[in-house]
């Protein structure tokens, strides 16, 4: 794995995509050895903030010399990034994490589940894929985004809260409105939503990757701060905890009790 | 230029140090920094067995700072000593071990199973805001802190360092009873107990609704608590406490500590620690400071 590393990275482009929702190019050193499920760091700028937000990596471009990041505006740290236009910097610190892992999709047919700000990583992961894929979106509402970019690699089905697009639902109801079915499953979604897949891939047996979140501070294992609950005792910190930052966000749904 | 301390007879070759529970037990910054530059890596607290750690969240951003309940996670002594010490060994800085537990036996249990490792110091912590039993509740009050810090003492075969806590009335009258129990150093301040409620949701940010508060923000508090304790004690001090760059170093050390550590800024910044080292170089070429010791305390007036 590459070392990790604090560094600028200067804005390429920007754009609101839905409300709330911000599409970021950024050119950085770290998009060379960027994956699928992993995620950068962005510090904002402003001196009364101290801790980087974590965002997922949406995609990387071809000459892996640009990340783009989309994120949801939560507070006043992402309030500020989205005020920033090309030719500004952000300073990053990345990759984190282990991505999804996507050797284990190879020669199977998969869903890619992703729920609201949890869409993102399903992109450079449908990218990645080389296998047949079923690409299952949960919105709020029909403020759809980056769906378009996802059905250039595969099926998308998409589900929203208030029914005012496709499936009204979540990404479960999907699956049995159009009678779907997989062999793997990779999602990053809301809880309750990783919660329902963990109890399907289990009554379906079959395995599921699911990228967590939690409230991050150093991200890069120390100070154990996001911690998840784990079924067995984890082999660095020797208790039922794992770190999201560090052993995830992706977990197989068995080895993590949430 | 000589930028090396030495307290309680150990030298270290600068006064820059880690603050316990900010940086593991160096692996995960050894990415960033070489820690051969570092006077001292200081571990994060370790306990006689695994300790799970409260429940998430556990961290929450404030107003330049943040607040943690990480409640003392640890993988116990045993993993410690086959894992940790290896590790550290193979740099050329001192091993400095934050010790927790619930009970005296619980510290005394970890002390002396350090007493044959090549660790240099013992860091006590009787300062940690978010654990139910034990830490705190031996730092709050000057009896307890002497009764703890003394039967510490009688089986420790390294120097002591006792970590007090900045929630407390009189920290000179705190910092004396460690000294009349026999601690050979003050390290100080752990976090300030604080809370954050989430006004949207109308809940604690934090799952044990409190935390103790680090970063810049508190850094006043700090350094007022080291010149306080300084002026009442003779041991030495490793003052800590919102430290991101040389200059607030430099404030600690002629507040009177001989040491500083740097805590929650490696997570804002992990190249921190060895940029207050050479910041503190500067410092002392620009001024013409022959010694590093020529600084600890020497505010005037």
């Amino acid at each position: 794995m590459a070392q990790k590393k604090k560094i600028e990275a200067t804005i390429v482009s920007q754009k609101q995509i839905a409300e709330q929702i911000y599409d970021l190019w950024l050119e950085t050193k770290l998009a060379k050895d960027a994956h699928p499920g992993q995620f950068v760091a962005v510090y904002p700028h402003h001196e009364s903030t101290l801790l980087p937000r974590p965002i997922s990596i949406c995609e990387v471009s071809e000459d892996r010399k640009r990340l783009r990041l989309v994120y949801r505006v939560a507070g006043k740290g992402t309030a500020e990034f989205a005020a920033y236009g090309a030719g500004d910097t952000l300073a990053l610190l990345g990759v984190l994490g282990n991505g999804f892992p996507v050797g284990k999709a190879r020669g199977k047919s998969v869903f890619l589940m992703g729920g609201g700000i949890g869409i993102p990583p399903m992109l450079e992961l449908a990218k990645q894929l080389d296998c047949g894929k079923q690409i299952l979106l949960g919105y709020r509402d029909k403020d759809l985004f980056l769906q378009e970019d996802l059905a250039r690699y595969g099926d998308v089905y998409v589900a929203t809260e208030d029914g005012s697009a496709g499936t009204k639902g979540n990404v479960m109801d999907i699956i049995n409105a159009h009678g779907l079915a997989a062999d793997v499953i990779m999602a990053c979604g809301p809880m309750p939503m990783l919660k329902a897949i963990k109890k399907y891939a289990a009554d379906k047996g079959i395995e599921a990757y699911i990228s967590l979140e939690e409230r991050m501070a150093c991200g890069v294992g120390a100070c154990l701060g996001c911690v998840c609950k784990t079924a067995k005792v984890d082999s660095h910190s020797h208790v039922h905890n794992a770190r999201i930052c560090t052993d995830g966000p992706v977990f197989e749904a068995r080895e993590v009790d949430i | 230029m000589n930028t090396q301390v030495t307290i309680a007879g150990v030298t270290f070759k600068n006064p820059v140090m880690t603050a316990s529970g900010t940086f593991g037990s160096g692996m995960e910054y050894s990415d960033f920094v070489d820690l051969n530059r570092l006077g001292a890596v200081v571990t994060k607290g370790v306990a006689n067995v695994p300790w799970e750690g409260n429940p998430t969240p556990r961290v929450a951003e404030v107003y330049g700072g943040m607040l943690n309940a990480i409640g003392l996670q640890n993988p116990g002594m045993d993993v410690f000593v086959e894992r940790d010490i290896p590790f550290l060994q193979k740099y050329d800085t001192r091993i400095i071990v934050n010790i927790c537990g619930k009970t005296v036996e619980d510290y005394l249990e970890v002390v002396e199973r350090l007493g044959d490792q090549p660790v240099d110091m013992l860091e006590i912590n009787v300062s940690c805001p978010n654990v139910k039993e034990g830490a705190i509740a031996f730092g709050q009050k000057p009896d307890s802190l002497y009764d703890i810090t003394s039967q510490i003492k009688k089986k420790a075969k390294q120097p002591v360092i006792m970590k007090l806590s900045p929630n407390v009335t009189d920290i000179a009258e705190m910092s004396r009873a460690a000294e009349a129990a026999g601690a050979d150093a003050l390290s100080m301040i752990n976090t300030i107990t604080g809370m954050k409620i989430d006004i949207h949701r109308k809940k604690f940010v934090l799952a044990n609704k409190t935390g103790g508060m680090s970063g810049p923000a508190i850094k006043p508090v700090a350094v007022r608590m080291v010149y306080q304790a300084a002026q009442a004690v003779k041991i030495p001090i490793i003052g800590m406490g919102g430290i991101s760059n040389a200059e607030d170093a430099i404030e600690f050390l002629l507040a009177g500590a001989s040491a500083v550590a740097v805590g929650a800024m490696n997570f804002v910044n992990p190249y921190t620690t060895v940029e207050v080292v050479e910041g503190i170089e500067a410092y002392m070429q620009k001024y013409g400071v022959a010694r590093v010791t020529d600084l600890i305390g020497a505010v005037e007036g």
